[in-house]
């Protein structure tokens, strides 16, 4: 019984330490999806740039994966404003008879980014083999008759309490900073916002940057506890997609929830059913999401405010 | 004139293999035949109706599998996988509408891109049925090209009769009027989700049929490649944009160009493995430059070159 109690928790805890990273995955694709009203799939693609970027300034530098967090945001927001600015804006514009264009449109930069990522940097696996990798705090160093032993792995942890703090300098910047309140204003009603005197158009270019910023420091947070190859990408958008599906379309809070949520499912499925099951496990609670709750866990949150 | 050019275009495709072409001429012969039946499949969807599936690879590795497991299981031809799939690739088309094409916005993209990944892995996983990713290898009919060429051709005949009926008969001005403005087409008493669904099915069939003939074509199928996000799902869209959304002839062309331009590519060397980074650059430059593809926006074509034409 304690041994089965015991791989629960252990389940559980692996669960919350993922489903934080998710999320910070999971903010940046609502972000973007909220303003800009397209889904961004190449949102995993440009998760693995980061990556790389991290990657390359370890082995050529020697330079922490968590201390690159100070580079690869910044370039991936440039990056980010880049491809608003230079291809997707212009398609905003054309007229078309396809809906869809944009999200197309994503897709063929996905599917560039990764390419390249292949040639220049060929399909091996790669991780940045810190020496804390494999470090971990015991529940039995501080609690010595404790029945069952569980274990916080070092750089997972740190990788954690990282993307929980991002997540609320987030929500300062978001909530507390004009540039913010203008992103939320031009996500609830582009037209109102920008009669109020917003520059909306200046809004969408940092948006898409803040987006591809976050999910840039994901991937320095994932990188020392992951591996790393070019098509990566393509896994983490349908993640990315999968957590905003649940959350609520464009909510941040949903975001964070969702990400919790399918972290711990998938967690769960793993250790439950089985390691090749857990991406079906991420579907099925997707599947699930689209037929209880297509408004996602923001629906069920509004509802509470309403009823209060 | 104009009448008659898809028979003309049909019988000079019927006399083709009576020229004596090499096996691979008619090998990308029949890729392209196969990919303009997947194009136009996916065309009825995404173009006319305007859900873009970004999940064909579901129905068409479904349609494959079908074929494969027809004959792997049972012993018998896998030409019966295009019967057996039928009642598969409608089910799982009609669950999935009655599931999502209700919702609006982006969630059929999504639900789509999820489908094909769900279908790829379960394949993966139920090694008992599917082998997993040592896939399935059958007994190929014949080893000359002719008789598979017949069949695609034939295939591509029926759905283009199939896709033309449809798309100008009354469902086809419903499925148009539910991609304009689902309002206005509800308003005026269209049951949209019903319709959606109806287009998703018959798509869905369209290309599992294509699918089913890939398996007895090629002989052998893996889930990483009939499932492929890549080269199937993207590149039946590519296909549809390249040539022109919502046009008849739209995915033939594309196919053409899409499918020699994927052998000229991969043939040239170094640039070889850079053909994704290509790819994706042409769609990004057809849908900025584009948007309606080469048949859809002709007119701009012809006055882009026309006016060259009259600077010189």
């Amino acid at each position: 019984m304690w041994v089965q109690l015991e791989v629960f928790l252990q389940t559980l805890i692996a669960g919350v330490l993922l489903g934080g990273l998710y999320a910070l995955i999971g903010i940046g694709m609502t972000l973007i999806l909220g303003v800009m009203k397209i889904i961004n799939l190449t949102h995993g693609q440009l998760m693995m740039v980061a990556m790389y970027i991290a990657f390359w300034l370890f082995s050529l530098f020697h330079i922490d994966p968590y201390v690159s967090l100070l580079v690869a945001p910044p370039l991936l927001f440039l990056l980010g404003m880049f491809l608003q600015k230079a291809l997707i804006n212009p398609v905003l514009r054309v007229e078309s008879i396809l809906p869809h264009n944009q999200v197309i449109l994503t897709v063929g930069i996905g599917m560039v980014l990764q390419n390249l990522a292949t040639i220049f940097f060929t399909s091996d696996y790669r991780s940045t083999p810190v020496d804390y990798a494999t470090e971990a705090w015991y529940l039995s160093d501080y609690w010595r008759d404790a029945p069952f032993e569980l274990s916080l792995s070092y750089p997972w942890t740190v990788s954690f309490c990282l993307s929980v703090i991002i997540t609320t300098a987030l929500w300062f910047f978001l909530t507390k900073t004009d540039t913010g309140k203008s992103i939320r204003a031009t996500a609830q009603d582009r037209d109102a916002a920008m009669l109020m005197g917003v520059n909306v158009g200046l809004m969408r270019v940092i948006t898409f940057g803040l987006g591809a910023a976050l999910v840039g420091a994901a991937g320095c947070l994932f990188i020392p506890i992951y591996y790393l190859f070019p098509a990566l990408g393509a896994q983490f958008t349908l993640i990315a997609f999968v957590i905003t599906i649940l959350g609520g379309l464009g909510s941040t809070m949903g975001a964070i929830l969702g990400g919790l949520i399918l972290g711990i499912f998938e967690s769960m499925t793993a250790t439950y059913v089985g390691m090749g099951w857990a991406p079906v496990g991420r579907f099925a609670i997707f599947v699930a999401a689209l037929v209880f709750l297509p408004g996602g866990v923001a629906s069920l949150l509004k509802r509470k405010a309403v009823s209060k | 004139m104009k009448r008659f050019l898809p028979l003309i275009v049909l019988a000079v495709m019927a006399v083709l293999p009576l020229l004596g072409l090499s096996s691979y001429v008619m090998h990308l012969f029949i890729l392209v035949v196969m990919w303009s039946v997947s194009g136009m499949a996916w065309n009825l969807l995404g173009g006319y109706t305007g859900q873009v599936s970004f999940g064909h690879a579901a129905f068409f590795g479904l349609g494959a599998y079908c074929a494969g497991l027809v004959s792997f299981h049972l012993g018998l031809s896998a030409w019966w996988g295009f019967a057996v799939s039928i009642p598969f690739v409608a089910a799982t088309a009609l669950v999935m509408g009655m599931i999502v094409l209700r919702l609006r916005g982006p969630y059929f993209v999504l639900a789509t891109l999820a489908l094909g990944e769900i279908m790829r892995i379960t394949a993966e996983n139920l090694t008992d049925l599917t082998q997993g990713n040592l896939g399935i290898m059958i007994q190929r009919t014949w080893v000359e090209k002719t008789g598979y060429y017949y069949i695609v051709l034939l295939m591509a005949a029926a759905t283009y009769t199939v896709i033309k009926l449809l798309a100008e008969s009354r469902w086809g001005y419903y499925f148009v009027a539910i991609r304009e403005d689902q309002d206005a087409a509800e308003s005026l008493g269209i049951n949209t989700t019903l319709y959606k669904t109806i287009a998703l099915t018959v798509s869905a069939v369209l290309t599992g049929f294509s699918g089913a003939f890939y398996m007895n074509y090629m002989g052998y199928i893996d889930p990483q490649v009939v499932f492929s996000l890549g080269d199937i799902s993207i590149l039946t869209i590519m296909v549809v944009m390249v040539g022109g959304v919502a046009t008849y002839w739209g995915p033939i062309v594309g196919a053409v160009i899409m499918v020699l331009l994927a052998e000229v590519i991969r043939s040239l060397p170094y640039i070889g493995t850079a053909y994704q980074t290509l790819f994706g650059i042409l769609l990004i430059v057809i849908i900025i430059y584009l948007p309606n593809g080469l048949v859809g926006d002709r007119d701009k074509l012809a006055r882009l070159f026309g006016k060259k034409g009259a600077a010189h």
